[in-house]
């Protein structure tokens, strides 16, 4: 198997009183046709990591290959091969869509034409209206079309998803997935676990500029050894006492509070859904916004790192 | 399509998108000439307003100055002819004194307003008249009327020459900056585009824009105020491609490392202000002290207007600008290599 991409002990640190500590030392490897996933919360170091490996930004200690080549040595060789898609790029107002895509096509040396570009991403009923009159979703999509735009073997994509509504957000994946298909290598980050889960076949987990877990999101879910979550609301707060009884029924394995929401993961439903619902009756305890789910690559954030990922 | 031609074209349809921006930068020059051209055109004949003091023997001055069509004679009291004077509404003060029996004249004025010397000089030639002078000849008077020597042919070369400046800080320094906090620099960075297919299509749109900029203002100052260049028209494209190639690398510079809008407007604003008065875009810079004047000289508008003003009012030629150009080339070579060494591409 090929590797597109192999990092190794990566530290980044943005001088400054007191210094950041972005990245503290990562490591990971993507197999090339595969979409890795970075997943993290706001600050954990994603578009710090992306853009050292999109050759932006230099690395204050560790190395990085990209499709077999250095930043180094063949920083212009990697470029004619790569796509990328920055967190925010404004691109220029007044030019139509097609004319963004002929001007990035002019920089590479091969590539597919600014026309088949605006078909991959479905913007061919608007690819003669001004960036500015572009929706958020429409933007996005183009700002991934200049990176298809070269025909690269591997994108990079930095939160390509953020802010723009269901919809849009399932059109750009769409767009991601028909890429993967041809046998393409896609890096993304994200902090929406259900993009995590949809698209990539490995996903690391970042925090505080480290990687807490990494594997496929099945792996991941079932790495909890609990594969559903309760979650309610009391009218009353629960108590110490009440929260270590919860957490003897069997096959639960954690019960946390998040504000004034419970959440606990747990094996069967079946067998501790009735159990949790005599416990609180007996206290007199009314419960409000009862919902049983499957755990997600969230859970599996909470239960590394005790914080909730998406809090925004 | 070569990316050279294609960021060319891009940025000159980006350009053209913006009517606010087409408007400044190629009807403003314009406005100033016709503005400014009328304001300070050639006026066939002058009238003075002068003060004539109460006193009990005024009226000799006001009968003796009366019909003079360039002398308007206003009877006022001193008090109130210190004020006139002191506003610009009069330029002369006269005082009909009496000396053992004899009338004579007092002038009261300032020498350094324009006007108040000449119309002293009228006032006195008409009084001397009255009084019985006799001229000792009579001059014959033609009055010189050829063009190229009014204000507006001084102003022409002056706003060729801040076009130029405004042209290269904007098109290319705030361009820059712009396109630096879009993180578009950036977008660029992480593709094959090379640096400098990018920075040479900047300065060829740069060119391409002032063309229409040059030629407007020379073609209605031409029609409006019969403004010519006396010179070679070849010295004058030389002259003005240079100061857009001088302009050009100092927008770079200011563009290279600003990170914010204001910090670029501010250091924009910082190079241009003074030069807008010491570089002899209004006014010669002849009026500033004598030891200025090789300072104001080494400023990078000064070379521009002075060879521009050389070649198209007095029909000099482009040998004896040598010494403008070679500061114009110094200016362009410096600031263009230090932007080179510090310019931020990737943040
Ligand atoms: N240019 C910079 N200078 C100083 N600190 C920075 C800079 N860029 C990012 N950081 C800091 O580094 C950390 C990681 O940022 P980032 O990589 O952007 O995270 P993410 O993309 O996961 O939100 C944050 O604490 C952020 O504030
Ligand atoms: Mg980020």
């Amino acid at each position: 198997m090929q590797i597109a991409i192999c990092c190794e002990n990566l530290k980044k640190t943005y001088p400054g009183k007191p210094p950041v500590e972005a990245v503290r030392g990562i490591s990971f490897s993507v197999n090339a046709g595969e979409c890795y996933g970075v997943l993290g919360p706001n600050g954990a170091g994603k578009t710090t990591t992306i853009e050292i490996l999109e050759g932006l930004l230099d690395a204050t200690s560790g190395s990085a290959e990209v499709l077999g080549m250095n930043w180094g040595t063949s920083a212009n060789a990697i470029r004619q091969r790569i796509g990328v898609s920055l967190q925010e790029t404004q691109l220029s107002e007044r030019l139509t869509v097609r004319e963004t895509l002929k001007l990035f096509r002019s920089f590479y040396s091969d590539g597919i034409s600014a026309e088949q570009a605006v078909e991959r991403v479905s913007l061919t009923a608007k690819r003669d209206v001004w960036v500015k009159n572009l929706s958020g979703g429409q933007k996005q999509r183009l700002a991934v079309a200049t990176a298809l735009v070269g025909n690269p073997d591997l994108i990079f994509l930095d939160e390509p998803t953020t802010g723009l509504d269901p919809s849009s957000r399932r059109e750009l994946w769409e767009i991601i997935e028909s890429f993967t298909d041809s046998g393409k290598t896609v890096m993304l980050t994200t902090h929406y676990m259900e993009e995590a889960e949809r698209l990539c076949d490995r996903v690391a987990i970042f925090d505080n500029g480290e990687i807490i877990t990494e594997g496929t999101p099945s792996a991941l879910i079932q790495s909890l050894g609990a594969e559903h979550v309760i979650e309610f609301a009391t009218d009353r707060r629960l108590e110490g006492g009440d929260l270590e009884l919860l957490r003897q029924i069997e096959t639960v394995d954690q019960v946390e509070m998040f504000e004034d929401q419970y959440r606990i993961s747990l094996g069967h439903p079946h067998q501790v859904l009735p159990q949790l619902i005599d416990h609180l009756s007996d206290k007199h305890i009314a419960m409000t916004n009862l919902a049983t789910r499957s755990a997600t690559l969230e859970d599996v954030f909470v239960a590394k790192t005790g914080k909730q990922l998406s809090s925004d | 399509m070569h990316p050279i031609p294609t960021i060319t074209i891009t940025r000159l349809k980006e350009f053209v998108r913006r009517p606010e921006a087409v408007f400044w930068v190629y009807f403003f020059p314009v406005l100033m000439i016709v503005v400014l051209g009328v304001a300070f055109r050639n006026q066939t004949q002058e009238t003075f307003d002068i003060d004539v003091i109460k006193n009990d023997r005024a009226s000799v001055a006001v009968r003796q100055l009366e019909g003079q069509p360039q002398i308007a004679a206003h009877l006022v009291d001193a008090a109130e002819s210190s004020l006139r004077l002191r506003a610009g509404r009069s330029v002369l003060a006269v005082t009909v004194i009496v000396d053992r029996g004899q009338e004579g004249f007092a002038y009261r004025f300032d020498a350094k307003r324009p006007g108040a010397l000449a119309a002293k000089n009228i006032v006195d030639d008409i009084l001397q008249a009255a009084n019985g002078r006799v001229d000792a000849f009579t001059a014959e008077e033609t009055q010189f009327d050829e063009p190229g020597g009014t204000y507006v042919d001084f102003l022409v070369p002056g706003l060729l020459g801040i076009g130029l400046m405004g042209g290269g800080m904007w098109g290319v320094g705030y361009a820059i900056v712009d396109m630096r906090i879009r993180k578009l620099l950036k977008r660029f960075m992480a593709t094959p585009m090379r640096r400098s297919h990018f920075l040479l299509s900047m300065l060829l749109s740069r060119l391409v824009f002032m063309i229409p900029q040059i030629v407007l203002t020379l073609l209605v100052a031409y029609w409006m105020f019969d403004v010519r260049i006396y010179g070679s028209v070849g010295a004058v494209i030389f002259l003005v491609v240079l100061g857009a190639f001088e302009f050009a690398a100092l927008g770079l510079m200011i563009g290279s490392r600003a990170q914010t809008v204001e910090t670029a407007s501010g250091l924009m604003n910082f190079v241009m202000l003074p030069m807008y008065t010491l570089c002899g875009v209004f006014f010669s810079y002849q009026r500033f002290p004598e030891f200025f004047h090789p300072v104001i000289r080494a400023l990078p508008l000064t070379p521009i207007i002075d060879s521009l003003r050389a070649v198209m009012m007095d029909g000099d030629s482009l040998w004896n600008q040598w010494s403008e150009i070679l500061v114009m080339l110094a200016w362009c070579v410096i600031p263009f290599s230090i932007a080179m060494l510090i310019f931020r591409w990737r943040e």
